[in-house]
């Protein structure tokens, strides 16, 4: 298990390389220029040449990428040219508050898509397997920035019952998710960003369990006699590591945060973040916020990876 | 049903105590929902735009020259800062004399001296100088680019050489923020440590920041101008970037005050008691146009094109948001003058003038955005206009990119894409040099300035150099005026509109007054 692990790991090398040189190519290719919002609309050639030079954006680009390249594996992203601030301190204080989000929509949406997949894939064909796929196609087709704002106007605007915006009132530096006050702020954005993975993992769950109830060792186990429950935990143990992949994918999504979702919460997490980034065409916060994403990304398919493994360990003889 | 009786009796428990906490605190509180996606800088000149000038730089910072707020029938204009007056020099028209007012201290409690002005302009101009910031430079450069040299004179005395002369140069002044020298040395000069503890004049004091989600500035009690002192404790500035969401936040309680409320929002604000104020002021939702390359070199072309649109029309899209835009300035800012030509909707001539000039149909491509800062709604207005436009014999183009990409195609100039007849960037208006001489100077022809189509014509230009050497007030008003007239009879740019900006306000806000202005003042306010 050790060697397969070491294997991974040095699989995720040239990964996390080969996205730091795609994503630093993008934000070139990209029209606009990143001092662009940060000087006045008027300026001058010569100021925008002499700024230019001061940030080394005067270098070729495989220079710059270079340059970048040892301060980052030095641990230092530089600094934010839109605020100044260390791009280090950015990421990870936008990405602790994306966790607060994507923890609770984790718990949520997996427990309810995972119960509603099995029960519906079991009952294949029920009135409940029909309701369940109903609520799965909603997952998937209801924009989920477009559920937000209902949500807002509902419960902020009309019933006045949660906060629309935000991390309360002395922003995330102050912000306990023990305390109800602070709480009520997270409800609706987790309610927002669990819609599309209840959708897609309940669709997978439920033709996963399908499946592999229509195997032949599923009839081998009844005539067996054993008990529906019993044959459903088996069932649910073959179903897993289908399951468990696209759980990984998103649970992967949703560390990266939702731009929309942050957006229209004001959430002050990754994909607002990167948001910005974009809009303000700040490379420093981009190129840094894309890599340690792409970084959690590979993270977690090694993890998930581990535990289908370690639910089917025929896929690790293959 | 019991549960959700359970959950509405703690939420309204919850609401309770935070209502019964609000009011037993002394303190007052103004909440602001700012449009942009984050805290504008504090070190100084701020960033996003304008908004970073109104919200940030004003308020914790002075300029020599400040923007009279206080009122909202006609454009705001400038006044004394922490200048007390300023003169040309009689025996040197690139010397200004400025006398700097006594008595004012920064909020580190050092005093402010002249020293300050000159190590504030080394601050932005010296690269050698300790206090040098190369982002600072940049943000400013184009207001403080004509400073030669500034002297210390006496106590309270100062001269600012221009490199040229310069009539209009006290308007750029009321750009250039003093920070506290006192501070940033004592920080040794570390912008990151500053950013974390400024120091100005202004009429507020930094008290704390969270990076991208609020900065908290409580009232000057020791401003030197006792009528601007804060009617309010605690000015928090929140980023909100997307309207709805702004909307929502001041429907249930969260902020007291938003930017720019969406017009399909203002309904339902004020049927909740919301307060909305507008105001003409000095914007200008336009396009730039291509003088040299494609059909909008035809003064006909030009003309034709400012005919064929149909303003109410596109004022009842925005809900009537907006001041219909025939002229460069609002009618209201002094200098507009009466142009000889209206361009009211005339399609009838807006075609003869195409055929009259060979071009019909007429090929035009524009430039546009998605959104943007002062774009207003973009794409729904662009699209109406196309169709105006092609209705009189236009065959318009829009070319279609987001914000940054065309303030890339903006900078160069019209050398750079040739194939592109107008840009549809907004601008502000504020002063006569943003209103009316960067767009027609031949000096300003891109990338150098802001000409972006290239316009040239001597008459302009002699016009332009005359209004430089106008140190005279009066005078100088002719000159503009003049200027503003001979703009709309060439018809240089396309007008469309020029914004209102509309704010919301809580119902328990009393006291502000919308200037013609981009910036306003906030110190009137109280919050009951």
């Amino acid at each position: 298990m050790t060697a397969y692990i070491i294997r991974r790991l040095f699989y995720a090398i040239p990964i996390a390389f080969g996205v730091s040189i795609v994503c630093f190519a993008l934000v070139y290719i990209a029209p606009g220029d990143p001092l662009q919002t940060i000087l006045p609309e008027d300026a001058s050639e010569e100021t925008i040449l002499m700024v230019k030079k001061a940030y080394g954006f005067d270098k070729p680009i495989p220079v710059q990428y270079f340059i970048w390249l040892g301060k980052v594996l030095t641990g230092d992203f530089g600094l934010s040219i839109a605020t100044g601030r260390p791009v280090t301190d950015e990421i990870f204080k936008a990405l602790g508050n994306t966790i607060l989000l994507a923890a609770g929509a984790v718990l949520v949406a997996f427990t309810l898509a995972f119960t509603l997949g099995t029960v519906a894939g079991y009952r294949i064909g029920s009135a409940l397997d029909r309701a369940v796929t109903g609520i799965a196609v909603i997952g998937v087709s209801v924009p989920n920035y477009w559920l937000g704002i209902v949500l807002v106007i509902i419960f902020a605007v009309e019933l006045n019952v949660l906060p629309a915006t935000g991390m309360g009132p002395r922003g995330s530096d102050s912000f306990d998710i023990l305390v109800w006050n602070d709480f009520r702020h997270v409800i609706m954005p987790i309610i927002t960003l669990s819609l599309i993975p209840i959708g897609i993992i309940t669709r997978t769950t439920r033709s996963a369990v399908a499946e592999v109830l229509n195997q032949d060792f599923v009839e081998t186990l009844r005539a067996k006699g054993l008990l529906e429950t019993e044959i459903l935990i088996h069932v649910i143990k073959n179903a897993l590591p289908q399951v468990l992949a696209v759980m990984g994918l998103q649970f992967g999504y949703l560390m990266g945060g939702s731009i929309l979702v942050e957006t229209i919460f004001t959430w002050p997490g990754s994909g607002f973040l990167l948001n910005k980034a974009i809009l303000t065409r700040d490379l420093p916060v981009l190129q840094g916020t894309i890599l340690v994403l792409a970084i959690i990304f590979v993270a977690t398919n090694l993890v998930i990876d581990l535990l289908q493994t370690a639910v089917d360990p025929r896929l690790k003889r293959s | 049903m019991k549960l959700f009786k359970r959950l509405a009796a703690a939420v309204s428990v919850t609401a309770g105590l935070a209502v019964s906490g609000h009011a037993a605190s002394a303190e007052s509180v103004l909440r602001v929902a700012m449009t942009a996606g984050d805290i504008p800088i504090v070190i100084g000149q701020p960033d996003q735009g304008f908004e970073g000038y109104r919200f940030v730089g004003y308020n914790l910072y002075d300029t020599l020259v400040l923007w009279d707020l206080s009122q909202g029938e006609t454009a705001a204009d400038i006044k004394p800062g922490l200048a007390t007056s300023w003169k040309i020099d009689p025996n040197d028209n690139k010397r200004w004399l400025i006398t700097l007012r006594e008595g004012v201290k920064w909020h580190d409690g050092c005093d402010f001296t002249p020293e300050d002005v000159v190590w504030n302009f080394e601050r932005i101009s010296k690269e050698d100088a300790p206090q040098f910031n190369v982002k600072q430079f940049g943000m400013i450069r184009n207001r403080t680019g004509s400073i030669e040299k500034v002297e210390v004179l006496g106590k309270n005395e100062i001269a600012i050489v221009t490199k040229d002369p310069d009539a209009l140069f006290p308007y750029q002044l009321s750009y250039w923020f003093m920070i506290s020298k006192c501070r940033l040395t004592e920080l040794k000069n570390d912008y990151e440590a500053y950013a974390n503890a400024p120091s100005g004049t202004g009429p507020y004091k930094f008290d704390s920041i969270v990076p991208q989600e609020r900065l908290e500035l409580v009232k000057n009690e020791e401003y030197w101008d006792k009528d601007r002192i804060p009617k309010h404790d605690r000015l928090v500035l929140i980023p909100m970037p997307e309207a709805t969401t702004r909307a929502a936040a001041l429907l249930s309680g969260q902020v007291d005050f938003i930017e720019a409320p969406s017009p399909d929002t203002i309904p339902r604000l004020e049927s909740s008691g919301m307060e909305i104020v507008t105001a003409s002021y000095p914007h200008n939702w336009s396009y730039q146009l291509n003088f040299v390359d494609g059909n909008f070199k035809h003064k006909a072309v030009r003309q034709a094109a400012n005919y064929g649109l149909n303003r109410p029309e596109m004022k009842a899209l925005l809900n009537g948001y907006m001041e219909e835009g025939y002229t460069n300035v609002p009618p209201s800012t002094p200098y507009h003058g009466t142009p000889s030509v209206k361009y009211e909707y005339n399609p009838e001539k807006a075609t003869a003038l195409l055929k009259e000039a060979g071009c019909y149909p007429c090929k035009i491509k524009l430039a546009i955005s998605t959104s943007g800062s002062g774009q207003m709604q973009p794409l729904p207005m662009n699209e109406l206009l196309k169709s105006q436009l092609d209705a009189v014999g236009f065959d318009i183009e829009l070319k279609v990119m987001d914000w940054n990409a065309l303030l890339d195609v903006g900078r160069p100039g019209r050398e750079k894409n040739p194939d592109i007849d107008g840009i549809n960037i907004s601008r502000a208006l504020q002063d006569p040099f943003s209103a009316l001489i960067r767009h027609v100077y031949t000096k300003q022809h891109a990338p150098k300035g802001s000409n972006w189509g290239h316009y040239s014509n001597p008459k302009v230009d002699a016009l332009i150099d005359e209004v430089y050497l106008a140190f005279d007030p009066k005078v100088r008003m002719e000159k503009l005026t003049t200027l503003h007239e001979l703009m709309v009879e060439e018809a240089t740019l396309l007008w469309v509109a020029h914004d209102v900006n509309p704010r919301a306000l809580a119902p328990n806000l009393k006291g502000f007054v919308q200037a013609q202005s981009w910036f306003q003042d906030l110190t009137p306010i109280v919050v009951e």
